[in-house]
């Protein structure tokens, strides 16, 4: 394949071909750069809470009877709760569960000294204190939310407190791990500003309610504190078939046990719309990226099929002349593939410059990280592929043109 | 003339349907995207009140403590603890002030059989009203002798009104709210401004909805201890229940200024007042600051990122598809060579030529203007049916339609200029030897 004939026809069409080469240029820069905001974000959705989310269903409820006995409501609905044909498990949560945005955060510390050391800087950060999310419940909420015990023990019976602050409580490895480096958070005694709370039991992953930086993301703390309060939010584990069943049944139960109550629509969900809710900009907009993606690849494929199909029919006289002197139908081929792959290649060179520019830009404006350099080169042979795809009807055409044609004047 | 350019023009594009169809779509589709993009973010980034927003100013002063304190470095949060809110309303230094909070309450129905229903409300003082142009259907504001006193007064949203009373005047009737009486003194027409600007950061959504359901003063919500939607501490709380006295940030304040002086005048105020509480021992800081309406949305970043995003995205793409667009009107052009070296070989101009090309590209463009408008309100109703706050504000309106020829126009004039450009200077000789 000779290089050289192929330039010197590019140069009697430098403005299109330099046309072509920017196109493949932008292109190329807002792809790699707009494939990585959409990984970024489907990493981020994919976010694993650590409960049993597909079998969980989640009704609140807003008592508004003045003076009612909280803790006798909440057994008696339970009790009603648990009845419901095909409700394995049900249990009664204050509001905070992983990615439902309603979160109560405590700062705590993993030795007394810890906590001096945080007064004496006037900050948490580097004291070895932390601000874990907590979690509280009625007994039952280990299993209910199918979370791993990994270590320890779940609570006892009688360690459950309604009012005051309980003396024990179920941390997540991740918690253990930043509370406690190189040790065994098991039996340890955090202290929260005026008393200890000894760790019993470790599980392996729950998320916080809200997320934050992906290092903090699963520092939970998990309280034998009962729900003392009019609004509470029961948590019900069925099959996941038996959801929407479970959820109707639920809200007609809990006004047949007591009318006097608030069950707003939207506060009865299954866990799987909590978590759509959540992350709901996050599809939106990969949706969105997705589909802008496309339309760029498509729109460049279909410049590049344009102009060469013109090329095509402009050199239908020179190609049959080279036919005539000896080329084949591959070299004809061959001619208008390499000639694409030339101008793509152009293109592909300043559009990685120009993606790299672009990623500097994009992370002076918005959060996002450096674009991994390993992007850039997929970028170029996708897009490489792209041109010999659109060529590769026009080329063929070329390559049919029979040799006859030379003799002809067009 | 025009109408023989044109005549070329249409022949000239009919002459390569799928070439022509091409030019159209992409540029269409770039189209499409930029006006959705645009529409979003202009109803996003609006001016909720354009007819005094150059008025209003949100001062603000900073009661948080030593720590983490730069002179000169720290901004002011953007909440008021209450006795400093309270200090700015009495001054009455401005020609109307309000104090803000956000609450919500329980309210009981007037019929026998309904369920008694959570709405969202303002917390606020008399002059909210007066300050914000908010339009009273019935009645009024209630006074400020009623803010001294907590009388329990209320002014109703048109919505709630219609809900509970059926629309009718219902000034002067009690509804039961949080399990006390309250008298209507007032129904709004339906006011919702766009975003919800009075009320950023103090809990709640910025955009969407019908507005707050009702509006009382902030006295009579303490006395009631209704808390407000977002509170946040800077010291040891002693007493939650005494909300009045308690180190917490939880109100924001609003000032009418008519004129340049009168905002001097309150910069002034303000800077005296935090450096006195700084004497005093109250305040370990005396930053202040004051935005005006459209500044103080600009600073909360009320236009989410993902709309700017999708905007800078939408304009990319609509320049690739206009070098698209170059490209192959290029290539159709210099097809034409022969053609053109005959018609300036018969007396055309090189101008004349000129404006043969750019009245085709020109058509192009309009033809993908209006398929553009199409793709736009496709993506409008797209973006309708997302579960975004600002979804259902999302139309297109008499200026964004006109908006969307100019940009075909130009983006397809822009991309003619080229491509005519290199067929009025073909030498009309060598054309016609050749061959």
């Amino acid at each position: 394949m000779q290089i050289r004939p192929i330039l010197s026809t590019l140069r009697h069409h430098k403005l299109t071909a330099i046309l072509l080469t920017l196109q493949v240029a932008f292109t190329c820069a807002i792809v790699c750069n707009v494939v990585f905001m959409v990984v970024n974000r489907v990493h981020r959705i994919g976010v694993p809470t650590g409960i049993a989310e597909n079998e969980l269903s989640v009704i609140r409820s807003t008592g508004i009877e003045k003076n009612e006995n909280a803790q006798a409501q909440h057994a008696a609905d339970l009790a009603a709760l648990r009845a419901i044909p095909g409700v394995k498990s049900v249990v009664a949560v204050s509001y905070s569960l992983p990615l439902n945005q309603d979160e109560s955060t405590s700062g705590i510390c993993p030795s007394k000294q810890a906590l001096d050391r945080a007064i004496q800087l006037n900050s948490i950060d580097g004291s070895g204190c932390l601000e874990p999310s907590v979690y509280d419940g009625t007994p039952g909420l280990i299993d209910t939310l199918d979370l791993h015990l990994v270590a320890g023990r779940d609570f006892r019976p009688g360690e459950y407190v309604t009012q005051g602050k309980p003396p024990v409580t179920i941390i997540t490895r991740a918690l253990a791990q930043h509370m406690y480096p190189g040790q065994s958070a098991l039996g340890q005694s955090m202290y929260d500003g005026d008393r200890f709370i000894r760790v019993v039991g470790i599980v392996d992953t729950l998320l916080r309610p809200n997320l934050r930086q992906p290092g903090v993301d699963y520092d939970s703390m998990i309280l034998p504190q009962l729900p003392d309060d009019s609004v509470v939010t029961y948590v019900l584990r069925s099959a996941p078939q038996d959801r929407q069943r479970v959820l109707a049944a639920a809200a007609a139960t809990l006004v047949k046990v007591n009318p006097n109550r608030i069950i707003n629509p939207k506060r009865m969900q299954a866990y799987s719309q909590i978590r759509a809710a959540y992350f709901q900009r996050d599809t939106t907009m990969i949706g969105l990226l997705v589909a802008s993606t496309l339309g760029l690849l498509f729109v460049t494929a279909l410049g590049i099929a344009g102009l060469a199909n013109f090329w095509v029919q402009q050199r239908t006289r020179s190609i049959g002349i080279r036919r005539a002197i000896g080329a084949t139908c591959g070299d004809i081929l061959r001619y208008f593939q390499a000639e694409n792959f030339l101008i793509v290649g152009a293109g592909v060179v300043l559009g990685v410059l120009l993606a790299v520019a672009l990623n500097l830009l994009l992370m002076t404006h918005y959060e996002l990280p450096r674009l991994p350099l390993w992007y850039l080169p997929v970028g170029a042979l996708v897009l490489w592929a792209l041109g010999q795809l659109a060529v590769l009807s026009p080329a063929l055409r070329a390559s049919r043109v029979p040799p006859v044609v030379a003799t002809r004047s067009v | 003339m025009f109408g023989y350019y044109l005549d070329l023009a249409l022949r000239s594009l009919k002459r390569n349907k799928v070439l022509t169809a091409l030019m159209v779509l992409s540029l269409a589709l770039g189209i499409g995207a930029c006006i959705t993009t645009t529409t979003v973010l202009r109803l996003l980034s609006g001016d909720p009140l354009p007819q005094k927003s150059d008025r209003l100013f949100y001062p603000q002063v900073d009661p948080n403590g030593k720590q983490g304190y730069i002179a000169g470095q720290t901004e002011p949060p953007s909440t008021m603890p209450y006795i400093d809110a309270m200090y700015l309303l009495h001054a009455r230094r401005a020609k109307r002030q309000a104090v803000v909070a956000l609450t919500s309450g329980k309210i009981a129905p007037q019929r026998a059989n309904e369920r008694p229903f959570y709405s969202d409300g303002v917390q606020t003082t008399a002059d909210f009203f007066g300050l914000f142009d908010a339009p009273f259907q019935y009645g009024g504001s209630w006074t400020a002798a009623d803010d001294e006193g907590g009388a329990q007064v209320i002014v109703i949203a048109g919505f709630l009104n219609q809900k509970l009373f059926g629309g009718a005047n219902s000034v002067g009737r009690t509804i039961r709210m949080n399990d006390h009486d309250f008298r209507i003194v007032g129904v709004l027409k339906p006011w919702s401004p766009q975003p919800r600007f009075y009320a950023l950061d103090l809990g709640g959504h910025d955009y969407g909805g019908d507005g707050d359901a009702m509006f009382l003063p902030l006295k009579t919500a303490i006395d009631l201890k209704m808390g407000p939607q977002d509170l946040e501490c800077y010291d040891t709380v002693t007493n939650m229940d005494d909300l009045a006295a308690a180190p917490c940030r939880w109100l924001g304040v609003w000032v009418e200024l008519p004129d340049q002086a009168a905002v001097a005048d309150y910069r002034m105020f303000l800077a005296n007042y935090a450096r006195e509480q700084v004497a005093q021992g109250r305040f370990s800081r005396d930053e202040t600051a004051m935005l005006d309406l459209v500044d103080w949305l600009r600073h909360e970043q009320v236009v989410p990122d993902d709309v700017r995003l999708q905007a800078g995205l939408a304009y990319g793409f609509l320049l690739i598809c206009v070098l698209n667009t170059v490209g192959l009107l290029l290539a159709k052009c210099l097809r034409r060579s022969r053609e053109i070296g005959v018609r300036r070989a018969l007396g055309a101009t090189r101008g004349a030529v000129f404006a043969q090309f750019m009245v085709e590209a020109a058509i192009v463009g309009l033809v993908g203007g209006v398929l553009g408008l199409g793709f736009a309100e496709l993506g409008l109703f797209g973006i309708r049916h997302q579960p975004a706050e600002y979804a259902s504000l999302a139309h297109l309106d008499v200026s964004m339609f006109l908006f969307t020829f100019v940009v075909a126009l130009l983006a397809s004039l822009v991309a003619g200029l080229l491509p005519a450009w290199r067929a009025c200077a073909v030498a009309p000789a060598p054309q016609l030897k050749a061959s």
